[in-house]
């Protein structure tokens, strides 16, 4: 089985909020911990044959064109004050599931698919912190001619070859700032792998969706909101932006992983600062939503 | 250019050697050699393959007469009848003629003398009756009384004269439900169109035909049946042609025009709802007929799209305003007043033209141009062969209004051809040639803790199903629970049955639905239509059972009251084939075991899974069950899944529904989704785009019905809180839409409590 019943919901938006979850079955986190496996199970996450895997998802609208099938693959090195899905930081919480498992029920949707023009999205936690099976598994997909699409933060995009790339449809990157220092305190790491993963793309002429969530007090500053408008305006691939006004849905899961969460008390941005911000980017002429 | 009545009635008598002028410019066929709708459809519609872009708005006389009743909604929703004849019982004939707005209506007629003035009908029972008036606060007339207790038994009486114990009982726990034994049992479609096409003179002819073919059997208890009943169709038909009179209309020649077609239409299911308070009243499948005639007339210059278009909303007002009388304990069952005007459109014919005309779209239009609203029901019969355009158009109208349901066009073809309609919710059969033996549904979920029980009722420890070992030990055993399972199944497949078909007996000889039937062929396929609930719940029970550990929590007298649940299990709504093949079981199983017990008149077995609002009585009447679920604590409604445990999407969920096979579940299977406007996308385009895809996604996946509701949460609680301010609200529950402002508190809850998607 992939995923668990109750498993949580690590896409960008939350996928699926159940409302009354009061009785749903119980879950367990109990893992295997021997040594050995565990090694095991490293050199096949290393060889790409398996995967971490934190859940999966069919949904529509949301991680890219269509109905897709969405893995979100555990391990990520950013540490995303907004993060909603602080429960796919670690890569040895997810489920070890073996690529043909995987395929498998890829496999059960590509009638969905074609029906819906859809197709898979990997996306995490960072899926690039598992390359080996993101390049093995889209070159599969698109054996199949299914489309595919890579959700990152680009930040390592070092990490994706070229080889992994020719079978790349579309990327949904997420440019988190503009400002380097504004990047920093955000997520932890560095801006410029972004944008040099964002150049690359650029050159390929690799589709790609910009993702900025906008966090009042944190993300929203003109000049910052300005930097990422110009980083993405110079690549022509860009097809869209999508502007996220941050929500407080993750908070839950921060404090059952008794993680201090930053923003705790942030309301979502609004409705004036959703259209200033999305104007500063079609001031740049680019497509927003 | 007119002619007497007697030379039509004498050409069509004559076999119609001279053609009806009302059939002037149609492309003949065998249709006009005997009752054949379909055959005229076929010959006579013109498909229609592009987009909304031609329709009309309402006009001032819409808007006009439309405002009329609207202004009476509010005072009907305060005092929960408008008004109420309560010294007629009604008839096709019992009321004088009725009007909204005379002069500007276009298409006329009322159930009584006054609209939502409501009829009594008291042959289906009279304590139903006398009931609904006490709680209404009218007078109940002591001679009514007197005669419907006295010198006329009805069909409530004649049930409980023959109900054996077993049925009583399990009626009483509440282990079968909602049966039609107090109240009409419905999804009974006459065909309406009939009555247009030929006139009624000669549907009476044809009537008489059968008559003879009846006279020249021996008088079998069979045969006298047979014309008995074609004996009391040709008075209906006769009280019809009165009935229309009384409003100016002769309606025993074809109709000639448009507007003549929709008010013939119109008056055949008038005095259907004159004279019958069925569950659902549902009117059939009427727009590529309607649209032959809108098309002659456009094309003769005698209409114009405006006024095709008022036609069509004059119609549809009189048909939001369909009324019965019902009891509280009903409304608690099915709420929001539903009457099912079922109208299905769409659908491919069997020779691969789109069955989509123009007129498909007039009638979704009119959640346009008089807003939306639940009745009547419009569902749309999907296959992913339908023209992109009309796709696109209900996709729009299902984001705008949450008003229209899907059905599998696919399945529905397979299995009763392309001239099958839905009755109330998910019933499908051919019009004027099938009508179901409608039987509400039994409770699997109940049937499970009596299995483990001992027979034994979980609430009240009553002994209903007979007696056996309740289950031993500390831990549930997965083949122990199931071989009680079956056993107490087998039970109540056996218990139920009999329930129905002395309910249908009852029902054919107390309150017969003349005019439906008289509608009809003479020879017609009968469905024993049985249904369950709680599916999901019982699913995921068996699933908790034999993937986790549940241990029962038993009181003093040993009766398990709790089960704990240690550990994990799949549950069913997330494509998991381990539980949702245990959900398939039950379906397959439970129909088998109906199928072994004979039916009145050999009606063919079908069942549904389906609970309407129901599911919400159900659960309160159902103790803690092995899945965790609490007692008390609604269903799921149909056939979805547990709220919050259908963890993977939408799409994920109504695949897990998908699986259940429509072949062991002919009657309907019935899934109800949410999802916020924004889940389907960024733009209206896109929106649109994804809700086709995801309805040719799940049509072609096999799912049967699908609901769908484009809202947001906080509009809902809005509307609980400030309900002045929703008086149109609309949204879709298990198998029909109602306004969401008349649902009861409860069901109110229950419907914002379910899974929303925010994303799909």
């Amino acid at each position: 089985m992939l995923g668990m019943p109750n498993a949580a919901f690590p896409s960008k938006e939350c996928a699926v909020v159940a409302l009354d979850s009061g009785d749903g079955p119980v879950t367990d986190a109990a893992a295997p911990d021997a040594t050995a496996a565990h090694h095991a199970e490293m050199a096949a996450i290393r060889a790409g044959t398996v995967a971490s895997l934190h859940s999966w998802e069919l949904v529509t609208a949301v991680d890219g064109p269509g109905t897709r099938l969405t893995l979100f693959l555990s391990g990520c090195l950013l540490r995303c004050q907004y993060c909603h899905n602080p429960d796919t930081w670690k890569m040895r919480d997810g489920t070890v599931t073996d690529i043909e498992e995987i395929l498998t029920r890829i496999r059960r949707y590509e009638g969905v698919f074609t029906a819906t023009k859809g197709g898979v999205t990997v996306s995490g936690g960072e899926p690039l912190m598992q390359p080996a099976f993101v390049k093995r598994l889209f070159a599969e997909l698109h054996g199949r001619g299914i489309h595919t699409t890579l959700d990152t933060s680009g930040y390592l995009g070092a990490s994706a070859s070229d080889a992994l790339l020719d079978n790349v449809d579309l990327v949904l990157l997420d440019v988190k700032s503009g400002l380097p220092g504004t990047y920093r305190e955000v997520t932890g790491r560095e801006l410029a792998p972004t944008i040099a993963f964002g150049d690359r793309l650029a050159e390929r002429g690799i589709a790609v969706w910009v993702r900025f969530v906008l966090v009042p007090g944190l993300t929203d500053a003109v000049d910052n909101v300005e930097a990422v408008a110009e980083i993405v305006a110079r690549w022509p691939n860009v097809e869209r932006v999508e502007v996220l006004p941050f929500h407080q849905m993750g908070e839950d899961k921060w404090n059952r992983l008794s993680i201090p969460y930053p923003l705790h008390g942030v309301t979502p941005p609004d409705a004036a600062l959703q259209d200033r911000v999305r104007g500063q980017f079609r001031a740049h002429g680019l497509t927003v939503f | 250019m007119t002619m007497t009545e007697d030379t039509r009635t004498a050409r069509i008598q004559a076999g119609a050697q001279t053609e009806p002028l009302g059939w002037a410019g149609f492309v003949s066929g065998p249709w006009q050699d005997g009752i054949d709708v379909r055959d005229f459809i076929q010959r006579n519609y013109t498909p229609y393959l592009g987009d909304a872009g031609f329709l009309a708005g309402a006009t001032a006389r819409t808007t006009g007469v439309w405002a009329k009743l609207t202004a009476m909604f509010p005072e009907e929703q305060r005092k929960g009848v408008y008004d109420v004849d309560a010294t007629t019982p009604a008839s096709i004939t019992a009321h004088a003629p009725g009007y909204i707005d005379r002069p500007n209506e276009i298409i006329v007629g009322l159930q009584t003398d006054a609209p939502l003035k409501r009829a009594i009908m008291p042959f289906g029972g009279w304590r139903m009756v006398a009931t609904s008036l006490e709680t209404y606060g009218y007078p109940v007339s002591p001679e009514l009384e007197t005669i419907f207790t006295k010198y006329r038994k009805t069909h409530n009486d004649g049930v409980f004269d023959v109900y054996p114990p077993a049925v009583k009982r399990a009626r009483h726990s509440h282990l079968i439900t909602g049966l039609p034994d107090a109240y009409g049992r419905g999804r009974i479609i006459g065909d309406y169109r009939r009555v247009a096409l030929y006139g009624v003179t000669a549907l009476i002819a044809a009537k008489k035909r059968e008559r003879v073919g009846l006279d020249m059997q021996s008088s079998t208890e069979e045969i006298i049946r047979g014309r008995e009943e074609n004996s009391e169709q040709i008075k209906a038909l006769k009280e019809l042609i009165q009935m229309a009179a009384s409003y100016g209309f002769d309606i025993k020649r074809p109709a000639e025009t448009a507007t003549e077609a929709i008010q013939w239409l119109y008056f055949a299911y008038l005095g259907a709802v004159k004279e019958q308070n069925g569950a659902a009243m549902s009117f059939g499948r009427n727009t590529a007929f309607l649209d032959a005639y809108i098309e002659r007339d456009l094309a003769a210059g005698t209409l114009t799209e405006e006024t095709a278009q008022e036609l069509i909303d004059d119609l549809v007002i009189k048909l939001r305003i369909v009324r019965f009388l019902r009891t509280p304990e009903y409304d608690e069952l099915f709420s929001g007043d539903p009457t099912w005007v079922t109208e299905s459109m769409g659908g491919i014919g069997l020779d691969g033209r789109a069955l989509v005309t123009k007129t498909a779209f007039r009638f979704l239009q009119t959640l346009y141009n008089l807003g939306p609203a639940p009745e009547p029901n419009l569902t749309v019969l999907w296959s992913d062969s339908l023209p992109e355009g009309f796709k696109r158009f209900c996709a729009q109208v299902s984001i705008d209004t949450s008003a229209i349901q899907y059905e599998s066009d696919d399945l529905i073809r397979d299995a009763w051809g392309d001239d099958a309609a839905i009755a109330c919710c998910v019933s499908p059969m051919r019009v004027g040639k099938q009508m179901q033996f409608f039987g509400a549904r039994v409770n699997t979920v109940k049937a499970l803790l009596y299995a483990i029980n001992g027979g034994r009722d979980e609430i009240t420890g009553e002994q209903i199903a007979p007696e056996t070992v309740p289950l031993a030990g500390d831990v549930l055993d997965f083949d122990t629970v199931w071989t009680a399972y079956l056993g107490t199944l087998e039970w109540l497949a056996e218990t139920y049955v009999d329930a129905l078909n002395c309910i249908h007996y009852m029902h054919d000889k107390y309150a017969y639905e003349r005019l439906e039937m008289a509608l009809h062929d003479g020879d017609i396929l009968r469905t024993m239509a049985c249904g369950i609930a709680g599916l999901s719940v019982s699913a995921d029970s068996l699933s908790a059972i034999k993937y986790a550990t549940v241990r029962p929590v038993r009181d003093e007298t040993g009766l398990v009251i709790d089960y704990t649940v240690e550990g994990e299990y799949p549950a069913f709504g997330n494509d998991d084939d381990r539980v949702d093949s245990i959900a398939v079981l039950i379906v397959e199983t439970f129909m088998g075991m109906i199928r072994k017990h004979p039916t009145y008149r050999n009606a063919t077995h079908t069942q549904s899974v389906l609970t309407i609002t129901s599911n919400v009585v159900y659960g309160k009447k159902t103790g803690n069950t092995p899945d965790g679920r609490r007692a008390g604590a609604p269903f799921a409604p149909g056939a979805n899944p547990m709220n919050g445990r259908d963890t993977h999407g939408m799409l994920i969920s109504a695949l897990s529904v998908a699986k259940i096979p429509y072949a062991e579940a002919q009657d309907g299977i019935s899934l109800t989704n949410t999802v916020v406007p924004a889940g389907l996308g960024h733009t209206p385009d896109e929106q649109v785009t994804n809700l086709v895809g995801l309805i040719d996604a799940y049509t072609l996946s096999h799912g049967y019905h699908l609901n769908i509701n484009v809202l947001n949460r906080e509009t809902l609680e809005d509307a609980m809180e400030h309900p002045e301010n929703y008086p149109q609200l609309t949204i879709r529950v298990s198998g029909y839409a109602v306004n969401f402002i008349r649902l009861t508190r409860e069901q109110q809850l229950d419907v914002i409590s379910r899974t929303f998607h925010t994303s799909v």
